[in-house]
């Protein structure tokens, strides 16, 4: 039973995303997270701003319940199912970490540079997670999912749209680290 | 997320890097066996667990929105080191300032929102 207190291989995880999936889709629904920021905005009352927050948030509560889910998953994996948090990445990428700075890497399950409370006494570190957040927010929205929607679910169903997305996501993500990176860590 | 290291800014690094099989074997494999569920649910045209037909909805055609919107996405993600999902994975597992790009990713989705009409679709 220690196997549970390690971390899971992909051949684990990547399936049971999959069958998070087929069990949503059992119920009727559709796999797609990045909706629930759209729900969110429309209870902050975003409808009498934009047209396309008007919609009756109710019927997306199933999909805040997954929200949920994720929430008490991570509690009950960080709490209760693991010893020890180091992510034991590649050693190459751990010196090229400590290279930016980031001192942390290989001994914490996230950077303790950007994710720990003192770091938030660091202008800095607030506008490397805010920015983070809003281009996740708006980049989401305009290409119209997320790894969930587009990469899973789009691409199970063998959709072009989503295919373009994620090679658009994979721009992205490495122009900002081969890129924009080194030019400010 | 939170067992696999998905949850993990360093994971996401490592992926961008090609470093690690891990977080492509993750996507990878769901997306093997997605296939497979969809297709099978199409063909064989299962229904719910209620009895209804499962329909699946086709993304409206555009090269612009999905490019455009995936890079800006794909800027973030590497840049937070966390996506839509397992942010409110780390919610639970205690790291409050993940709670900063929660509520900024919800302010981006706010902006898109004002200026969804302006931009080229």
């Amino acid at each position: 039973m220690n196997f549970i207190y390690e971390p899971w291989p992909w051949y684990v995880s990547g399936p049971m995303i999959a069958f998070i999936m087929f069990l949503l889709l059992m119920v009727g629904k559709n796999f797609g997270m990045s909706a629930n920021l759209r729900t969110m905005c429309t209870i902050c009352g975003a409808g009498k701003k934009a047209d396309f927050f008007k919609f009756d948030w109710k019927s997306q509560k199933w999909n805040l319940i997954v929200i949920l889910g994720a929430v008490i998953g991570g509690f009950i994996g960080s709490q209760f199912l693991t010893v020890d948090m180091a992510v034991a990445i590649n050693p190459e990428t751990i010196s090229d970490l400590n290279e930016l700075g980031f001192n942390s890497a290989g001994k914490s399950y996230l950077p303790t540079e950007l994710f720990e409370m003192e770091s938030l006494r660091n202008l800095k570190t607030i506008l490397v997670l805010g920015i983070g957040g809003l281009l996740v927010g708006f980049g989401a929205r305009y290409a119209g999912g997320c790894t969930s929607g587009h990469a899973i679910s789009g691409l199970s169903d063998l959709q072009i749209p989503s295919l373009i997305a994620v090679i658009g996501f994979f721009i992205g993500g490495l122009t900002m680290i081969h890129f924009i990176f080194p030019l400010i860590f | 997320m939170f067992k696999s290291e998905a949850a993990s800014w360093f994971r996401i690094y490592e992926m961008f890097k090609f470093e690690s099989f891990h977080m492509y074997g993750i996507i990878g494999s769901a997306l093997v066996i997605g296939i497979i569920v969809v297709q099978s649910i199409k063909r064989f045209k299962i229904k719910s667990f209620y009895g209804e037909n499962i329909n699946f909805n086709s993304k409206t055609k555009s090269f612009s929105r999905y490019m455009f919107g995936g890079i800006i996405f794909g800027l973030g993600w590497a840049l937070a080191g966390a996506c839509p999902g397992p942010m409110f994975t780390l919610v639970g597992a205690g790291y409050v300032p993940i709670l900063i790009v929660i509520a900024t990713s919800i302010v981006g989705t706010f902006l898109y929102g004002l200026l969804k009409n302006k931009l080229p679709h």
